[in-house]
């Protein structure tokens, strides 16, 4: 566009009067800004912290944490050792070596002998979950993880599957839970997943105390 | 009596050092506080949770235990004497200025302890105080320019050198300010300001344009926000104090942070009454009405630094010319018609 062009539009910046070029107005106008800023939280208590610990924050229904190994009505794991999740994973970071299924696993042809997820590779895209053609896999609103070595934070099998164990109430599958009867009943904590209230036995578990917001696949 | 004399004086400064080392302490929490709630944030409120204190109260004993406990690391490419000399200075310059600005009562209010007048101030009767704490107030930035060069550090180096330029700029209506009040009150003893503000009105009313004039030259002089140049956190990645850990890095901040009580100090004295209310006089003498005062002061004080820290989440910093505008442009003519005029008024108007 040349300068001269007329559909050019020129705006000019206001002109400031006497009072306004000393700045005192706006410095004036500034602080109240901040006044109320500082009133707000001091009185009114309308700071947007979240005390971590003591309280959780509630992700999203679309959040993607922690991955888990979901289970079918058997109590099998879900997953035929497709390696379409792990074909997808931008990051490689989902080994699985595939075996026959054992007898009595119904029409299953395969099934993972062993399920690995490097989570500190995992880039928590989500496309594991976006190609599993079963719904074997699925990312948790878990989001609090730690471990002291890198070798802890690789989810194996069994870690993936008691991960299920562990929301299966507050995040049902996108296909349904299988029935409570076929689920052994986890009660022992992870050693690696440390939600917050869950260390503290006064408050309630946070797979709980976050369930009403939760209704993914309902 | 000699003896007693030197025996109060060493009280005096045992006791100021004492509570302003302290206020730093509990300053920086209340920087932290305001800064936070400015934000919508909380601060800091988990120290003392333990033994049930609120608001985070043992935060500045963690904060001070970290200054002395972490590493002190001197960089080998540094110039070593001066290196150390720096903060030194920045906390020596800082803490002598306070000797002669009255934190209470002094001359005949003053209340008497074992047959002697008990005066409110480390060194009374100064005839020069006001210069003298200016005096003393424009070695503190051979600090931070000392900082600069003997770091040997590009960034701390363009942080002294900005720090020079802005303190030498920012002395001249710093100065200037006074002078009208000091002309009005006819007197360089800071008590003597104070009296008359208690007998007439308070400096803020009578100079107007001197109170602001000194407000924000003291602003610049403290390196507070609007006016903190030096050490501009996003350009300079700290400025002058880039190289410093452990304490050292502390006592810069502990000098920052003595200077903003001793600026408050003056603001107050010379334009805000001092300890100066309308039930307070310079007639009441005895204990009771001193404590009174001093706490007054303390009090108008607090809200003097409570208002810079408010004021340094309310103003981005300046660009380094506009700085040199603001100052050279605008605030010492204002400053020197100022002067002029309270001087021509208190010549021929007021016919002393």
């Amino acid at each position: 566009m040349r300068p001269d062009d007329p559909s050019l539009k020129r705006l000019t910046p206001p002109k400031l009067t006497m009072l306004e070029k000393t700045y005192v107005p706006q410095i004036l106008t500034g602080l109240g800004v901040t006044y109320k800023h500082i009133r707000g939280v001091m009185f009114h208590n309308k700071d947007i912290t979240v005390q971590y610990p003591e309280d959780q924050h509630v992700p999203t229904a679309n959040y993607r944490g922690v991955h888990r190994l979901n289970k079918d009505e058997d109590g099998h794991i879900k997953c035929v050792a497709c390696m379409l999740c792990a074909t997808a994973c931008p990051v490689h970071c989902i080994d699985i070596v595939g075996a026959s299924a054992p007898e009595g696993w119904g029409e299953r042809e395969k099934y993972p002998e062993s399920f690995v997820i490097d989570e500190l590779r995992c880039i928590f895209c989500g496309m594991c979950e976006e190609a599993c053609p079963v719904d074997a896999i699925e990312l948790t609103k878990l989001y609090d993880i730690t471990g002291l070595s890198r070798e802890e934070m690789i989810f194996d099998k069994t870690k993936l599957l008691s991960v299920f164990d562990m929301t299966k109430d507050a995040e049902p599958m996108k296909t349904g839970n299988p029935p409570e009867s076929v689920l052994p009943q986890v009660t022992e904590a992870l050693p690696v997943i440390h939600p917050g209230p869950a260390a503290n036995p006064e408050r309630p578990r946070r797979a709980e105390a976050t369930a009403p917001a939760l209704g993914r696949g309902h | 009596m000699d003896v007693w004399l030197i025996a109060g004086i060493l009280f005096k400064i045992l006791v100021v050092v004492g509570i302003s080392q302290g206020a730093v302490a509990y300053l920086i929490l209340v920087e932290r506080k305001i800064a936070a709630y400015a934000q919508d944030r909380i601060g800091p409120n988990r120290c003392g949770r333990e033994v049930r204190l609120p608001f985070g109260l043992l935060q500045p004993i963690a904060d001070g235990a970290k200054m002395l406990l972490k590493e002190d690391v001197i960089p080998s490419y540094v110039n070593k004497p001066l290196y150390i000399l720096a903060p030194a200075i920045a906390i020596i310059a800082a803490t002598i200025g306070f000797a002669v600005v009255p934190f209470g009562p002094v001359g005949p209010s003053a209340p008497t302890a074992l047959g002697a007048p008990f005066q409110f101030q480390i060194a009374p009767g100064v005839d020069v105080g006001i210069v003298y704490v200016f005096a003393v107030g424009s070695l503190g930035v051979y600090a931070v320019v000392l900082a600069g060069w003997a770091s040997n550090n590009k960034y701390a180096f363009l942080g002294g050198l900005r720090s020079s330029a802005q303190l030498i700029s920012y002395e001249v209506p710093l100065g200037l300010s006074i002078l009208g009040m000091v002309l009005i009150a006819r007197s360089l003893d800071l008590n003597k300001i104070i009296e008359w503000q208690d007998r007439n009105v308070w400096g803020i009313f009578i100079q107007p344009i001197g109170f602001l004039l000194f407000l924000i030259s003291s602003f610049a002089e403290t390196n507070r926000l609007p006016f903190d140049l030096p050490e501009s956190e996003q350009e300079l990645v700290g400025g002058f104090h880039t190289e410093y850990s452990a304490m050292k890095f502390g006592m810069f901040f502990l000098g920052e942070y003595l200077n903003i009580i001793t600026t408050s100090y003056l603001v107050v004295i010379l334009f805000l009454g001092g300890w100066d209310l309308p039930f307070l006089n310079a007639g009441q003498t005895g204990w009771l009405p001193a404590f009174l005062k001093a706490f007054v002061l303390l009090g108008k004080v607090g809200a003097i630094v409570v208002f810079i820290m408010w004021v340094r989440w309310t103003l981005p910093r300046f660009r380094y010319d506009q700085l040199m505008d603001l100052a050279w442009k605008t605030m010492i003519p204002l400053a020197i018609l100022n002067l002029v005029a309270t001087a021509i008024v208190v010549q021929y108007a007021w016919g002393h």
